[in-house]
This record gives C-alpha cells, sequence and structure tokens, in this order.
C-alpha cells in the first residue's frame, strides 16, 4: 500500500556528484526540495578515481563555482595534493587537479546537504516515477509516494548497475552498493527509451605492500591554487603520488586472458567510454604502444588504501593479481577491493533541451551519467543546470542556458543535446572551440554575474569578484601605460631570457607579450607594481601576452553567433523539407534545433543540408 | 514544404540555332505536358529518364514551335529534381514565347543561379562546384573554360581538403597533448609542425600563384597605356579591340573600384583603366601630371608603353621608361610605317613590339608579348586554380594565418595561440570549400549567375 508522504517542488533521484549540486542549487534557491539516496553514506561517494580536476574539467570545477555550485568549495577543504596541469602549454589548456580525501569529501558533502535549508535527504530507492494531474509523483520501495513539481534523474551507474568481473557478473551499484532496480522499468513504462553504457575502475590495494622505492615521484605544485575563489586559507600538499608502467609481461599476461575479459567475451552490452579506456582495451588499441603509465594515488589521509589510475580493469580477479605483480613497485601488491566494470542505464541526451529537461517530459530533467557523460565534474556541471532550472521552471521564469561561447559547462550540454553520445561523455578541452576564451583563471568574469543574477552567489561574493577584476584591469591599464626606459638592469634581465634588449624605452606591456618574458620577470624593474594576488597578476599578464588571439578568437565567437541567431521554426516536419538528406532530416527532427548554429553541430547535418536550411527556412532574425 | 518548379531560358541570350528553356521541379514533368504535345502521343511523364520525345510546343491551341523535349528523373538531372528541356529554335522571339507558354502553364521565373542553387541544395555540387558554373557560363575563351572545368570538377575542393588535413593533424596532435597530459606521450616536436605548416603554407602558395594567372584570363589584365601626345595610343586601342571592340562599362563594386573598359584581345581580356581619359587627354603626362601616371602604372598588371618610332627619344620618353622599369611592361613601338630612328639601346630591358597601329600591323606579336610578359595563360590548366576573387581572398586570409602561426611557433609562443591561427585558417578553407556555411557565402556564389542556370 503507498500512503502519500509530502508535497515538494523539486525532487532530485540520486546524491552523487550531480545529485548534490542539483539539490543545493534548488534549495538554495527556495525551493522546498527532496533528494533521495539508496544509501545515505553514499552521498558525494567517489567510487573511482580519488581526484576532482584534470584537463578541462579542471575549467568545469571552476565554472561551478564561480556559478554558485559546491563542488570546487568541497574539494578544496579535502584536498591532499593539487597540481596545475598543461603548464607551458599555454593558458587555455592550463587545468586545475587535485588528490581527494576521498571519505572526508563525502562526509562533507552528506553534512552540508544534511544542514540545507529547505533541502530534505531521505534514504529510499524511488521505484517508481509518474506524472498526474497534481504533479510528479516519486514512489519509494517502502510505499511513500512523493509528489513533486519537478523531478530531477541523477541516478548516476545506479540505475539496473550490473558489476562485471571476469566471468562473474551480478546486479549492483558502485562501490558495493545495491542497483536500483524497478525504476528503469517505470521509466520506460512512461516513453523514456534506455540504453546500457559501461565504465569501470581500477583496484584498490593496501600502501604497505607496494614497494615506492624505485619509483618516480610526483610531487604537488608549490604554489597551491584552490578551485574556489570562496576558498581564502593557503592549502598545502600533504601526500605525493607515484608513477610506474606496465611492460612487456603485462602486456602478455592481459593478452592472453582477454578471452575471459567479459567486454570481449560479449557479455556487456553497455558502450564504455572512449576516452577512459581500461587496460585491456589501452593494450588492444594501441598494439604498437610499449607501455602505459600509471599513477599510484592515496585514497585518503586516514586510509592504506592506493587507487592504480589508469588500471581500470574487468578481468577476473586472479589476473588482476597477476597484472599488477607484473609491475613494479607492485610485485608484492595485495588487492583491498578488485577493479570491476559496471553496466548501467541511461538515456540518449539527444531527448533534453538545453535546459536539461525532457522534450516531452515537462517538469523532469536529466542529469549526470543518467544523460550518457561520465566524470563528476561533468555530472556536477549538469546537476547544478537541472537544479537552477527546476526551480525558474516553477518560478516561470526563462530557463538558463549557457551558449558554447560562455563556458565549457555551456559546451558540454549543447554537445550531448545536439550531437547526442555514442560512449560515455568525457570533457576535453579540444571539444571547446574557443579555449583561449574559455580559461580556468577567467570562469569568474564569464560566469558569476550570472550566478548572482540567477541568486546562487551572495552580495558579498558579488563584490569580491568586482574587486579582484577591477584589480586586474587597473593593473592590465597601467602596464600599458608605464614606460620601460633602457637601463642596465633592464637589459640584463632581458638578456638572461634570450630576448632582445633594448635601445629605447617600451611600455611594460610590450615587453610583457614578448613569449620570452613573464610579468614576474620584470617585478625589479617595476617599482610602483601594486602588491596583487598571484592569480590576478597572472590574469593581467595572461590578457595582454594573449591579447591578440583573444581577439581573434572573439571574432571566431562573433561569426559563430550570427548562425546561432538564426533561429529555427520549433514547429517544423523536417521530413517535409525537400533537399535535405534522409538522414538529416531524421536527425533534425530528432533534436530539433533552435537555431542554424545548434543544427550545423549534429553529427549527420551535412553543410548542404545547413545550407537547405539558411536558403528555405532562411533563419528568422 | 514543397518547391516551386521553376523554369527559364538556359541559353544565352540571342545566339546559336537552339534555345532551351528548361523546368526543375516537382511539376516540371506536368508542366511541361500541358505545353508540349508529341507526335507520337506519349506523354513526358509516362517518360523514363534520359529520353526524348520530338513534338510542338502549343499555348492556347495555337502552335509555337516544333521542339525536342528531354526529361531527366529526379535525382539524375542537373538540380536533382525532376528536368524538362525544351529545346526549340533558337531566337530570341521563339524561346520566349515557349517560356511564357510555361511559365503560364504553372511553373515560376527561375532566380538567377536557382538551377545551380537547388543542384547544390540537392547535394548534386559542393559550393567550389557550384561557384565554377557562374565562371563556365562566363567563360570567354578555350583556356578560361578549362579553368572553370577543372574547378567544377572538384580539383579546388580537394586541393582544400589536403590542406585542410594537413593542419587538422596539427590540431589533432595538439588536441592528444593537451588533453593526456597523463599518457606519457613524447613532446610535441615543434620541427613536426614547422613541417606540417610549411607544406600547408606551400600548398596555398601553389594555389594562389596559380590563382594569380589564372585571374589574368578570368578576371582579365589590368592594363594601363601610356605614351606621349601623339604617339597613337588611341589607334593602339583600336588595333587591341579590332572592329569587335566591346567597351563594358560599369564593373564596379565587388571587386574593382574604379570604372573600367574590358577588351577582348584574342585570348586575352585586358581591363583599360580610366582610358576615357587617355582618348579625352592624349597626353597624361603633360595634362594630368607625373603622379597619375605612376599611379595608373603602379596599379596595372600590364603597362603598355607606347613611343614613337619614327622619332628620337626625348626627356618626356625618357622619364615614362624611368617609370614603367621593373613593371610587367611592352614598350610598344609605333608608327613603323614611317620608319624607326629610335635608340633601342635604351630599351634593352623591356619587352619590344613594332607596330603600326594605323595600318593594323603587328597584333599577334603584340599578343605574344603580352602573354610573355604577364605569364597569363602560361598555367597548368589541369591543375587545380581558384575561380573567384571570393576563393582568393579566403586563401590569402588562410594564408596569412599559416605564416603568423610559423612565426609564433618559433618565437616560442605556447601552443594555444598557435592553435587560434590553426583554427582560423581552417575556417578561412571551410569557407571555400563550403564545408562551413554562412550564408553569406551562399548568397554570394548565387549572386554571380546569369538566370537560367
Amino acid at each position: 500500500m503507498n500512503y502519500k508522504a509530502g508535497n515538494f517542488d523539486v525532487a532530485v533521484i540520486g546524491a552523487g556528484h550531480a545529485g548534490i549540486e542539483a539539490a543545493l542549487a534548488a534549495a538554495r534557491l527556495g525551493a522546498k526540495t527532496i533528494m533521495f539516496c539508496i544509501n545515505l553514506d553514499s552521498i558525494g561517494n567517489m567510487p573511482c578515481n580519488p581526484s576532482i580536476g584534470g584537463t578541462a574539467k579542471g575549467h568545469l570545477v571552476r565554472e561551478i563555482d564561480a556559478l554558485g555550485g559546491e563542488m570546487g568549495v568541497a574539494a578544496d577543504k579535502t584536498m591532499l595534493q593539487s597540481r596545475m596541469l598543461n603548464l607551458g602549454k599555454g593558458p587555455a589548456v592550463h587545468s586545475l587537479r587535485a588528490q581527494i580525501d576521498r571519505r572526508a569529501y563525502a562526509a562533507l558533502m552528506k553534512h552540508t546537504v544534511e544542514k540545507q535549508e529547505n533541502l530534505s535527504v531521505k534514504q529510499a530507492e524511488v521505484v517508481h516515477l509518474f506524472e498526474s494531474d497534481d504533479g510528479w509523483h516519486c514512489v519509494t520501495k517502502m510505499g511513500a509516494e512523493y509528489t513533486c513539481k519537478t523531478v530531477i534523474l541523477a541516478t548516476g551507474t545506479f540505475l539496473a548497475g550490473k558489476i562485471f568481473v571476469g566471468e562473474v557478473n551480478f546486479s549492483g551499484g558502485p562501490d558495493g552498493m545495491f542497483a536500483a532496480e524497478g525504476l528503469s522499468d517505470s521509466l520506460v513504462k512512461l516513453g523514456i527509451p534506455l540504453r546500457r553504457f559501461k565504465t569501470g575502475t581500477p583496484a584498490r590495494v593496501l600502501k604497505s605492500s607496494i614497494d615506492f622505492s624505485e619509483l618516480e615521484v610526483q610531487n604537488g605544485d608549490e604554489r597551491v591554487i584552490p578551485f574556489s575563489y570562496r576558498t581564502k586559507e593557503k592549502k598545502q600538499n600533504s601526500v605525493v603520488c607515484h608513477i610506474s608502467y606496465t611492460n612487456d609481461k603485462t602486456k602478455e599476461i592481459i593478452l592472453e586472458n582477454l578471452h575471459r575479459s567479459p567486454l570481449y567475451a560479449g557479455d556487456i552490452e553497455g558502450v564504455g567510454p572512449r576516452y577512459c579506456p581500461s587496460i585491456e582495451d589501452k593494450i588492444v588499441r594501441f598494439a604498437d604502444k610499449k607501455r602505459h603509465q600509471l599513477f599510484i594515488e592515496p585514497c585518503g589521509a586516514d586510509t592504506e588504501e592506493m587507487y592504480l589510475q589508469g588500471m581500470s580493469s574487468s578481468l577476473p580477479e586472479e589476473v588482476q593479481v597477476e597484472i599488477y605483480h607484473s609491475i613494479k613497485g607492485l610485485e608484492n601488491v595485495e588487492i583491498m577491493r578488485n577493479a570491476y566494470a559496471i553496466e548501467y542505464d541511461c538515456i540518449d541526451p539527444i531527448s533534453l533541451e538545453a535546459s536539461l529537461e525532457f522534450k516531452d517530459f515537462s517538469g523532469l530533467f536529466g542529469a549526470g551519467q543518467f544523460n550518457g557523460s561520465s566524470g563528476y565534474e561533468e555530472a556536477a556541471a549538469q546537476g547544478l543546470v537541472a537544479g537552477i532550472n527546476a526551480v525558474r521552471k516553477i518560478q516561470g521564469k526563462e530557463p538558463l542556458v549557457l551558449t558554447r561561447a560562455s563556458s565549457y559547462i555551456g559546451t558540454l550540454i549543447d554537445d550531448l543535446i545536439t550531437k547526442g553520445c555514442s560512449d560515455p561523455y568525457r570533457m576535453m578541452t579540444s571539444r571547446s572551440e574557443y579555449r583561449l576564451l574559455l580559461r580556468q583563471d577567467n570562469a569568474d568574469e564569464r560566469l558569476t554575474p550570472i550566478g548572482y543574477e540567477i541568486g546562487l552567489i551572495n552580495e558579498e561574493e558579488y563584490k569580491e569578484f568586482l574587486n579582484r577584476k577591477e584589480q586586474k584591469e587597473k593593473e592590465i591599464k597601467r602596464l600599458y601605460a608605464l614606460s620601460v626606459p633602457p637601463s642596465k638592469q633592464v637589459n640584463e634581465i632581458l638578456e638572461r631570457l634570450g630576448t632582445t634588449p633594448l635601445s629605447t624605452g617600451i611600455k611594460m606591456a610590450e615587453l610583457i607579450k614578448r613569449p620570452e618574458v613573464s610579468y614576474f620577470d620584470l617585478a625589479p624593474v617595476d617599482k610602483d607594481r601594486p602588491s596583487l594576488d598571484y592569480e590576478i597578476a597572472q590574469k593581467a599578464e595572461t590578457e595582454i601576452k594573449y591579447e591578440g588571439y583573444i581577439a581573434r578568437q572573439q571574432s571566431q565567437v562573433d561569426e559563430m553567433l550570427r548562425l546561432e541567431n538564426k533561429l529555427l521554426p520549433q514547429d517544423i516536419d523536417y521530413s517535409k523539407i525537400d533537399g535535405l538528406r534522409l538522414e538529416a532530416r531524421e536527425k533534425l527532427n530528432l533534436v530539433r534545433p533552435k537555431n542554424i548554429g545548434q543544427a550545423s553541430r549534429i553529427s549527420g547535418v551535412s553543410p548542404s543540408d545547413v545550407s537547405v536550411l539558411l536558403i528555405k527556412l532562411g533563419g528568422t532574425k | 514544404m514543397s518547391e516551386k518548379t521553376i523554369a527559364a531560358i538556359s541559353t544565352p541570350e540571342g545566339q546559336g540555332g537552339i534555345g532551351v528553356v528548361r523546368i526543375s521541379g516537382s511539376q516540371a514533368f506536368s508542366v511541361g505536358d500541358k505545353v508540349f504535345k508529341s507526335l507520337s502521343g506519349k506523354k513526358l511523364s509516362s517518360l523514363s529518364g534520359y529520353t526524348a520525345l520530338f513534338g510542338k510546343v502549343q499555348k492556347d491551341g495555337e502552335v509555337i514551335d516544333e521542339a525536342v523535349a528531354t526529361v531527366f528523373r529526379a535525382p539524375k538531372s542537373y538540380t536533382g529534381e525532376d528536368v524538362c528541356e525544351i529545346s526549340c529554335h533558337g531566337g530570341r522571339y521563339v524561346t520566349e514565347a515557349v517560356l511564357r507558354a510555361v511559365l503560364e502553364a504553372g511553373a515560376t521565373a527561375a532566380a538567377p543561379g536557382e538551377f545551380t542553387k537547388r543542384a547544390f541544395l540537392n547535394g548534386k555540387m559542393d559550393l567550389a562546384q557550384a561557384e565554377s558554373v557562374a565562371g563556365l557560363i562566363a567563360a570567354k575563351g578555350e583556356q578560361e573554360l578549362k579553368l572553370q572545368l577543372a574547378a567544377k570538377d572538384g580539383r579546388v575542393s580537394k586541393e582544400i581538403g589536403e590542406i585542410e588535413a594537413l593542419l587538422l593533424e596539427f590540431s589533432s596532435d595538439l588536441a592528444a597533448y593537451n588533453d593526456y597530459p597523463d599518457e606519457d606521450l613524447s613532446e610535441l616536436d615543434p620541427e613536426n609542425f614547422n613541417k606540417i605548416l610549411y607544406k600547408a603554407k606551400g600548398a596555398l602558395e601553389k594555389l594562389l600563384k596559380n590563382y594569380d594567372s589564372g585571374s589574368l584570363l578570368l578576371e582579365g589584365i589590368r592594363t594601363a597605356i601610356v605614351g606621349k601626345p601623339n604617339v597613337g595610343k588611341s589607334t593602339l586601342m583600336n588595333l587591341l579591340a579590332g572592329k569587335n571592340r566591346s567597351i563594358v562599362t560599369e564593373i564596379a563594386g565587388t571587386t574593382r573600384d574604379i570604372i573600367e573598359d574590358t577588351v577582348r584581345f584574342g585570348q586575352l581580356t585586358l581591363l583599360l583603366a580610366d582610358t576615357a581619359g587617355i582618348r579625352q587627354t592624349d597626353d597624361i603626362v603633360e595634362n594630368a601630371g607625373v603622379d597619375l601616371a605612376k599611379q595608373r602604372i603602379e596599379n596595372a598588371q600590364l603597362v603598355l608603353a607606347v613611343f614613337d618610332t619614327s622619332t628620337p627619344f626625348d626627356d618626356d620618353d625618357r622619364q615614362i621608361l624611368e617609370l614603367i622599369k621593373g613593371k610587367n611592361c611592352v614598350v610598344v613601338l609605333n608608327k613603323t610605317d614611317k620608319g624607326s630612328v629610335i635608340d633601342k639601346g635604351l630599351l634593352k630591358e623591356f619587352e619590344i613590339v613594332e607596330i603600326s597601329a594605323k595600318e593594323g600591323l603587328g597584333a599577334e606579336e603584340l599578343q605574344k608579348a603580352v602573354v610573355k610578359v604577364t605569364n597569363a595563360g602560361n598555367i597548368d590548366s589541369s591543375a587545380a586554380v581558384l575561380v573567384s576573387r571570393r576563393q582568393r581572398d579566403l586563401a590569402v586570409k588562410a594564408l596569412n594565418s599559416v605564416n603568423e602561426a610559423v612565426a609564433i611557433l618559433n618565437s616560442g609562443m605556447t601552443l594555444d595561440a598557435v592553435g587560434v591561427l590553426i583554427d582560423e585558417a581552417l575556417t578561412q578553407l571551410y569557407s571555400i570549400d563550403g564545408k562551413r556555411v554562412t550564408n553569406q557565402v551562399a548568397d554570394e556564389v548565387f549572386r554571380r549567375f546569369c538566370v537560367g542556370k
């Protein structure tokens, strides 16, 4: 027998990285929110790598933070080691990554949601979802029926989860949790087609069983830059990571046992992430590569469990032992938790609007792995957007739609809903065509005004942001105005850096534009330099040094916007438009793009199809 | 959304023994059947593709002309739609009467370039090919025709595609390097990047060089005629133009700002800048000043410097010789009919042609000399050639981006900035071959068409 358990504005199904951001955003925007989780101890769990950030993912965390999300703050509070990746490759691709104490992170997130006003946190499995005149109804396994105006599905890998280790497989969620059974049927009955994706994770091994003596050490950065603009205290690295490599022996073991992989045996139907392959996948796909790198990372400050990044596998447990033992430093390693693959239900995100609301189901939203993405950061980014838009829906406001030109979040969502994904979607810097504009160092300038307007950035944070921006702009102006006369001192610096010494005066900014010269190198000849935060100074430098390239990328954005501004009618039947190729007609009807620009990004829509649209529909300006 | 059925005369106006009215669209055959009655009584709509019927074109029961109607079935037609072509007897009046009948039977008059636009929209050709159709129709000489055909074949698109592939290789290497800092990928080798960029640069330069020689054919040679008064510039003009002298005024706007006269000279087209001025004053050095002469010579791709060979060089002549040094120039020694006294020792570095404009002698030699100094026509017409100013401008922009990328790559600038320039170059190339579509591109390309093709 079901019982009426209460009414809510927003229900969030799932309490992983997507669910948390969705629930917190909704509650903080004043909506009465409930979040369901199969096991409260799995709130904010990191069932895979104990790290947050990485290439492009670091950008996402910064953007989440700039909009008023939680992930960056929590990552900073529980970080063990921090590195800015890709230094030396240019500011566009600098990406922050931090090793995280995973239990501390989960505990902090659990406490954060528990303390959040307007938010109820429930341990319950939602097994049935349906819509009636008075809204959406979430029914739990215990028979509690919650009536909600909007529902956000953030089920991660729990939905009909199935674990694979060699020939062994069973129903299960991540990290030994139960899978969510039941809800899939309910969704299919609603008319939401589901598909199977899979992902995998490596083993956790006992620290004391590793021989670190011969392994390469990877230290954190001397100067730790936090993810969050709200993090004020100075952070320190407290751990190191280690690097080892696979070898011929490893390869041999894998190839010998390949037939026992559920993937190669054909037991797994789900599609795995192309850009985050298992070790057996790497060996097969990159057959001529002699070795693969792996990182040995601590899972926390209070645990001896170590994570073996780059070594995820679904081979049988005994083969895993053999593989790991073939690697230097791991000869006697003791596995604490074995590697496994997990297969789960998700949707084709083409069925979503840019607001992450289902096109065909008003008030129903999807976020995270449920939408076909992979990764904590990708999940959190979508959760935040879905949470914001669920509330805006109830308030009758226009949804928040972030453009590709505004952010990696916008790029991520546009990719998902326009191109769809045939394997779990991972964010990468190469997914953005505007890398030099979407830097991790200017996430606040791009998004904090939006976060403020929405209501997730408070007055104080906004004022701080404006202050940072003003300081930077003032400094740039000063550097453009300041003349540097030729002097022994400056020429010594320039010669040391391997660049032409001065014979006549030059503006400081022009010197900074030289590739060899940094802002900080010039401190000795810049006596009136204000004392600025390192990050502000660096941003000023970047904007001077890359000024020309930033401007050129901006003009590419402007060009794109012209197509983006050509709106397409939403009620059109593309199958009736002559000249479009068959595939284009189908895809266009499926995606129903908002404008010509979006249409041009749909795979299966060729340039000549776009011309047809341009010429026949013209695009209502 | 059903497309209108369109029709137009697709043979050049007022020429030839046959006029063709082309009808394209879903109603092509039913429109055709309304005006065309075959001798055999068969309907056009009953025919299979690539077949023809002989019969009569009628309007209101009155016979306009005898004609052959050819049926092309979608998608195997020029436009990719159902097409019916009615070939009647040439001549403006008859052909127009047939078109009127067709329009009254339910077809809509085709807009300029609409047939080709439809062919493009139906995937029958890419943008560069469509663009070359405009050139094909306007082609005036054999060489030119070959060039445009080469473009229509898709050779330009292929060549551009190869340059794109090079730049994409660069981009994807960069992407892997940036997105996988954990995979121990070997450090990127700037030498390799340099190699890729130099290859792209070379290919673009070759395309542009071909264009420049080609464009002298396709677009005409900007020509300045200079000389003192009374050396025979006007008579030279007449010699160049022959009896069929065609003066086309107002080729203004998109490519050239000044008004020019176009003169057909054998295989070549000469664009004579401000010839009216020359004819009126017949003396640029004296009347308009040395500055104007300088400016004309500066802007010209070809200078024809005319001297009276029957009188010795004076200061004015020597001043002209100074101005034309280093230019693509032919020294025209006129009035050979009056005997030659000129000191040819001063002309060693020039290409010299002796003519008698008055007697009409030396035109052929002059043509040869022009070809020699301008390199016009001296192009490999089997090579890919950009066919329009639009394509050339884009290729120039792409080349500039690549050049700049090379420069900053070697200055030690970070690769993300280099990447911006590579993306920029790619964007330009995509606009040449139509892989990236903007409405400006489509508009620009199809605007160049006359009605009927």
